[in-house]
């Protein structure tokens, strides 16, 4: 499942990314394998969304939400 | 200088704080040659004889840069030649997310440069319940580590002690074994260029087309061993990252001990909840954007007039003392008035900066860019492209300073090309001088004045071809690096009053320095342009008038004001009004119009006193109704017919609308650019906006 079609409040576990440019920059942002977010808020036109990882709160676009596979 | 220090660390850490902490006014701004990013130095004591160069380098995740401003990080601690060069690098961490920040000090550290870790926000992370064994810490690490609190003062003595004792050999451990990432390609970059550093190699076979250190000889044999041995940079990155994080995750466990994650950050939601809702966050933020606009618009008037009149009383004064003659016109009239024009900026400077600082400051910004990303990247434009063209209503110099703010290169450079095209306030003196002639003083409906209908129309146009060229920049405008969104939303926090001062007075120091040098050259030139005239007209006009003047029964007043009509119709810029009258012939305007173009390139608002000046107006600028009763009296010589006709009125405000009417902002682009190249490709493509759009509204109207 991918972290864009989390609702507000769900939470994941990271298992994979889908794209390796994007996964380092994310990594580098503390998106690790095996580290669990949640969805906190999305922006109120629906895009981008808030996530809270390692600690705080982390925004991203959808698109660059789509490639983080989580279970 | 006894030693160079670098402050290296993730944004949002406080590095600003601890650099102004370090060095109070004591700073300078340069350039880091190919970016866009200022260079901050800046000196500070560490012991009474030793004096320490600190140098501010921009924030950044990792070494790893996703921008060609943090690829100066790089450059800078990997070249020893470089001037910026350090002998320590402080590294500052954020205590309360300690692990996300200690990756770049990982990276740092493995170049093998004398470190310290210095965790900031100390007292904020007691506050939520996150103890750091400081002493464990260091002797896993092999650094000193320093906790201090930059805002609040707490450690900075400690940290400067710490900066003076250390080795001069980096004592780092460095754990992670890089060079099983890719053992035969680094191990031939070590021999290539004469390194034993794994991890230096490493980075030399991501970046080395950044490294501008490398001749063109050694970045192709690079390139060979990069081939040969099958190199995939993202991958390796990748496992790094990886690699490091496990490290640190080892490192870190039994370091820091966290018992309040669940609370800490309560407070921050539910402020969220409210400034990023759907209809109060919206209202919130246009209630923050009017506050800012009024500032600008209304606030900052009464400093600028304090300024413009102290500058025309010292002008005023000079004429009367100084001997009369060119050098005291050029100083006078050329500098004096150039220094006016540059120095009645900074309220607005001062003023747009303290809000953005506070917004900055205080976390709101990134929300902003959180709910505007939506709408303003469809048309290639940024969350935070926002505040600069609200800004740009009332003056478009701070708001392109503005744009400072936005992290991607794109962006920033859309939102620059883009925001002079919002109409400023120096539009309104001739958008209200023309439709005072063309518009008639009506009501339709009842209620709404069609003069009032017309000026709201000449700001929506500005609007409106400010969003239009900047979605065709985006198309235009090409980007090596890929653009990320991925940001931090920082925790709110409480503004430093110390850094919006800090920013006020930098900004408006940088303005009078750097584009006050372009300002004044452009000034002098169109004063030296309008005060004189080829061979002897100046001289021939003075003696046709001597003996109107010399008779002092009568007011001489009318006579000066001709004389000064006449000179400027002779002047080099009357002489260049005439030249380009074919050019705008076709717009509807005549060689006096051309005059005002020419002379409002200094500010638009010149225009109306260049009317003042071509029309004989004794009251100078001041008597608007007689400017307009002699503008809208005025006939064409060739055809007879009145010169301000409705077409040629908003022909005449399209073209104020869009041309690049304005030297300081020329300057200040070159100033935020670092070049000539994009002000010039501004100043081509709003004169031809202008021109295209003035020359279809008059044919169509006429």
């Amino acid at each position: 499942m991918k972290l864009s079609h989390l609702k507000v409040g769900e939470k994941g576990t990271i298992v994979a990314f889908t794209d390796l440019d994007m996964s380092v920059k994310l990594m580098e942002m503390g998106c690790l394998p095996g580290e669990t977010v949640e969805v906190e808020r999305f922006a109120p036109l629906g895009d981008p969304m808030a996530i809270r990882v390692a600690g705080y709160q982390l925004c991203l676009r959808k698109s660059e939400a789509d490639v983080i596979i989580i279970q | 200088m006894d030693i160079k220090v670098a402050l290296v660390g993730n944004p949002n850490t406080g590095k600003s704080t601890l650099f102004n902490r370090l060095t109070g006014l004591n700073q300078k701004i340069g350039n880091f040659p190919g970016i866009t990013v200022d260079k901050k130095t800046g000196f500070t004591k560490l012991a009474a004889h030793v004096e320490a160069e600190i140098i501010d380098l921009p924030g950044t995740y990792s070494l790893y840069p996703k921008s060609s401003d943090e690829s100066i990080v790089f450059q800078v601690l990997a070249d020893q030649k470089n001037n910026s060069h350090p002998d320590v690098i402080v590294l500052i961490a954020d205590a309360s997310n300690l692990k996300r920040n200690m990756l770049l000090y990982s990276q740092v550290a493995d170049l093998g440069i004398p470190m310290i870790l210095a965790l900031n926000m100390i007292d904020l992370a007691e506050k939520q319940g996150i103890k750091i064994n400081l002493d464990k810490l260091s002797q896993k690490l092999g650094v000193q580590v320093v906790s201090i609190s930059a805002r609040n003062n707490i450690g900075i003595d400690r940290l400067k002690q710490a900066i003076h004792h250390t080795n001069k050999v980096a004592t780092q451990f460095q754990d992670v074994d890089v060079n099983s990432l890719a053992p035969e390609a680094i191990n031939a970059i070590k021999s290539k260029i004469n390194s034993d550093n794994d991890y230096y190699a490493l980075q030399v076979l991501h970046q080395h087309e950044y490294l501008n250190f490398f001749t063109a000889q050694e970045q192709e044999e690079i390139e060979q061993i990069e081939q040969s041995h099958h190199f995939e940079s993202a991958k390796v990155q990748a496992a790094e990252t990886v690699a490091r994080y496990q490290h640190l995750g080892a490192i870190l466990s039994d370091v820091i001990t966290d018992n309040g994650t669940a609370k800490k950050y309560s407070f921050s939601d539910r402020l969220d909840a409210v400034l990023t809702h759907k209809v109060w966050g919206f209202a919130i933020f246009l209630l923050i954007l009017f506050v800012i606009f009024n500032a600008i618009f209304a606030w900052s008037s009464y400093p600028m007039d304090w300024i413009e009149s102290g500058f025309g009383f010292i002008t005023e004064t000079g004429h009367e003392y100084l001997p009369a003659g060119m050098l005291t016109d050029l100083i006078l009239d050329g500098v004096i008035a150039g220094l006016g024009g540059i120095f009645v900026f900074i309220p607005q400077i001062a003023i747009l900066f303290a809000f953005i600082s506070i917004l900055e400051d205080t976390g709101y910004m990134a929300r902003v860019t959180f709910m505007m990303d939506k709408i303003m990247s469809k048309v290639g434009l940024n969350g935070k492209s926002v505040v600069p063209m609200i800004g740009g209503l009332a003056c478009a110099v701070p708001s392109i300073m503005a744009a400072r703010n936005i992290e991607n290169w794109k962006d920033r450079m859309i939102t620059i090309m883009v925001t002079p095209l919002v109409s400023c306030s120096a539009r309104l003196p001739v958008y209200i001088l023309i439709i005072s002639l063309i518009i008639p003083s009506e009501n339709v409906l009842g209620i709404f004045n069609m003069q009032g209908l017309a000026l709201m129309v000449m700001y929506l146009v500005g609007v409106v071809a400010a969003v239009l060229v900047a979605w065709v920049m985006k198309f235009l405008i090409k980007m090596k690096e890929r653009s990320y969104f991925i940001m931090e939303l920082p925790v709110y926090r409480m503004p430093r009053w110390k850094n919006v001062f800090y920013t006020m007075y930098e900004k408006s120091k940088t303005f009078v320095i750097e584009a006050g040098k372009v300002i004044i050259a452009i000034s002098i030139i169109l004063w030296v342009m309008a005060a004189f005239g080829p061979g002897n007209r100046f001289e021939n006009i003075d003696k046709k008038y001597a003996s109107a003047l010399a008779d002092t029964t009568k007011n001489t007043t009318h006579i000066e004001t001709l004389i000064a009509t006449e000179k400027l119709e002779n002047s080099y810029v009357g002489i260049l009004g005439h030249w380009i009258e074919p050019a705008i012939r076709p717009l509807g305007y005549d060689w006096k119009i051309g005059i005002g173009l020419i002379t409002s390139f200094a500010a638009r608002e010149a225009f109306v006193g260049t009317m003042a000046t071509i029309y004989s107006v004794d009251g100078g600028d001041e008597d608007t109704s007689t400017i307009r009763e002699r503008m809208a009296a005025s006939v064409n010589s060739r055809t007879g017919l009145p010169v301000y006709t409705f077409a040629t009125g908003i022909s005449l405000m399209l073209f104020y609308a869009f041309a690049m009417q304005c030297m300081s902002t020329v300057a200040i682009v070159y100033r935020e650019t670092k070049g000539w190249k994009w002000p010039v490709i501004q100043l081509a493509y709003m004169t031809a906006m202008a021109y295209f759009a003035a020359l279809v509204a008059y044919q169509l109207l006429k």
